[in-house]
């Protein structure tokens, strides 16, 4: 067999190779990042993904007065649900160690009955409010896209990773 | 059988202390076991004479009409899940599993656990759609239509709360049984799927180390897991036991991560974002880490390590004099399969090897089964399993050496300490009574 005809076969057994990896439904639709741009809520410790809006700890007490406090308590103190502001268990005080999380969280899933109906305004508030409670930032400080993922947590440095797995 | 006294030579053979027998004895060789109870001290459990048989009513009527869809029989009532939250107040659910009243390895879809943090949404399926977008080279949309045409796999794997048995990390053993305390692992066979099918039509930018998975329930329920799982064994299963998953498992379809805390195994799944990092979501920063005494807390703690615990006899159960039992219960690993289970009836002073139920299968629940003749005294019934990997539940101590010891009490449905795989024990007091205790 000549190289010629070696790298035909090498060739034409590479191009089956792919055809047969690409043998699926294909039964997606594409879409844009832009159509589905409602859905992409996640935000990352970097603040990739935080939303135009500011908040501060002032404007976020009435929030979590109005619709907060009935399960967490009175300061975030803790009530019928989770003290969230507190030296005790695991709470933004001592344990959280990105800020961003707190506004993340409270976006997608609070309040308990209604998540996503906080404005990104409401919510940065209400992150301000808790973060100036547990005394992590100034009771003047404003809360938005630039600030928030520069907030240093407490307890930022507390956590080991058990991944990857050594078995 | 008769009730003629038999020699010792004619009794399976003991094999550890407190009378754990030969598993071989369940293999047959004409062993009656009912019967093999040791000279002298199980003499009242031979039978005596039966009472005449009578002809029972439901044989003399015509039986009730088929249902569309049946349900257990009216005298099984009692064997329901418990729930933490039946008001819905504005809190976390959770049900759990009634292990001690089950056998076999696959948990009924109307008993499997559920943790759920605003209870399950109602989806229509129709409308419902999986979005692929991130570090890929096309963000692609599926709907239930389309992935139910894909070539799909069938796999049996436990789920389990990486919570589950938290209670076993109390300072004094919970008065629980086996429900309360290990009734957040179910198993299944699951059928869907594979993640990696549908990466290979959307691409995957090499940047792509990690993926989040997150639900269309109110809260969005979201979490960061390894590409290397999504390439490996991960399925958006859409059937449970053979029918569509239940609402409260998340219909139409979830995320399957088999060996991985529950968790990860998104439900109403229908975002994955391929990213570089975690996005630190509350569940992988607050819950579902792992806060240790003097050490910095664990995070990212991903597969549920080998554990067992005997389900029969267990808290509730009582034992109805002494004579021959079956102690049976569940084993399993998120690491693989379950090679061996050693269970002592005498509080881990000796062991005996437990027979395995076939099929042995990978990251899910496996029966084990230890013959046992009780002599009526007390004794603590423990089983420790091991996994093809290699690894082996851990001692009390081994757990307080590794955590930290227990300091306080907790209610049981607390979640004191994550991925507790530590033995169970149950004691039998000389009444036949079973109750958790420490060992």
């Amino acid at each position: 067999m000549s190289t010629h005809s070696s790298l035909l076969l090498v060739t034409a057994t590479l191009a089956f190779a792919a055809s047969a990896a690409a043998e699926t439904p294909n039964l997606g639709q594409s879409i844009s990042e832009a159509d589905l741009a409602l859905w992409d809520i996640s935000v990352g410790p970097d603040g990739v993904g935080l939303p135009p809006g500011s908040g501060t700890p002032a404007q976020g007490k009435v929030v979590y007065e109005q619709k907060c406090e009935l399960c967490h308590g009175k300061e975030a103190s803790g009530g019928k649900n989770a003290a969230l502001v507190s030296t005790k268990d695991r709470t933004v005080t001592n344990y959280v160690p990105h800020a961003t999380t707190i506004f993340d969280f409270t976006r997608r899933a609070m309040p308990w009955p209604q998540p996503k109906s906080l404005t990104a305004d409401e919510t940065y508030a209400v992150t301000a409010y808790l973060l100036a409670l547990a005394k992590i930032i100034g009771e003047n400080d404003v809360m938005n896209a630039e600030t928030l993922s520069k907030v240093r947590m407490p307890n930022r440095d507390g956590f080991v990773s058990k991944y990857p797995e050594k078995h | 059988m008769s009730n003629s006294k038999r020699s010792d030579l004619d009794l399976p053979e003991v094999v550890a202390g407190n009378g754990l027998i030969n598993r071989r004895a369940l293999l047959g060789r004409g062993i009656v076991l009912a019967g093999a109870t040791t000279a002298g001290a199980g003499a009242t459990l031979t039978s005596a004479g039966a009472e005449p048989l009578p002809v029972d009513p439901w044989s003399l009527t015509i039986g009730s009409t088929i249902p569309a869809y049946e349900t257990p029989a009216k005298y099984e009532k009692h064997v329901v899940r418990t729930l933490t939250n039946p008001n819905h107040e504005p809190r976390t659910s959770q049900a759990r599993t009634p292990h001690h009243l089950l056998n076999g390895t696959i948990t009924p879809n109307g008993l499997h656990f559920v943790v759920s943090r605003t209870g399950f949404p109602d989806i229509d399926p129709a409308k419902h759609r999986l979005v692929i977008h991130g570090l890929v080279k096309q963000p692609k949309v599926f709907t239930l239509e389309a992935l139910a045409r894909y070539p799909m796999e069938s796999r049996i794997c436990f789920v389990e709360c990486g919570g589950n048995s938290g209670p076993l990390y109390s300072k004094d053993p919970v008065q629980a049984n086996v429900q309360a305390i290990h009734g957040l692992v179910s198993c299944s066979e699951w059928t869907g799927v594979r993640l990696s099918t549908l990466l290979e039509e959307t691409g995957i930018d090499p940047k792509a180390t990690w993926f989040l998975a997150e639900g269309a329930d109110g809260p969005s329920m979201n979490r960061s897991i390894p590409m290397a799982k999504a390439l490996d064994d991960a399925m958006i299963a859409l059937y449970q036991n053979g029918e569509r998953i239940n609402p409260s498992q998340g219909y139409p379809m979830r995320l399957l991560v088999p060996g991985y805390e529950g968790n990860m195994n998104v439900k109403w799944l229908h975002r994955i974002k391929l990213i570089e990092a975690p996005v630190m979501a509350i569940n992988e920063t607050m819950q579902y880490t792992m806060r240790i005494e003097g050490q910095k807390s664990w995070q990212f703690y991903f597969p549920q390590e080998v554990k067992s615990f005997v389900t029969h006899p267990s808290p509730g159960h009582s034992l109805k004099g002494p004579g021959f039992y079956e102690i049976s219960g569940l084993a399993y690993s998120g690491n693989g399969r379950i090679s061996r289970v050693m269970v002592s009836a005498d509080g881990g002073k000796s062991w005996a090897q437990a027979a395995l139920q076939e099929p042995v299968l990978s990251k899910a629940l496996t029966r084990f089964r230890m013959p046992w003749r009780w002599d009526g005294q007390p004794a603590v019934l423990q089983s420790r399993a091991w996994d093809e990997a290699g690894n082996t539940q851990p001692t009390r101590s081994q757990i307080a050496a590794e955590r930290g010891a227990p300091r306080v009490n907790v209610p049981v449905t607390a979640f004191p300490m994550g991925h507790m795989n530590v033995i169970t024990s149950w004691g039998i007091d000389s009444k036949g009574e079973v109750k958790h205790v420490y060992a």
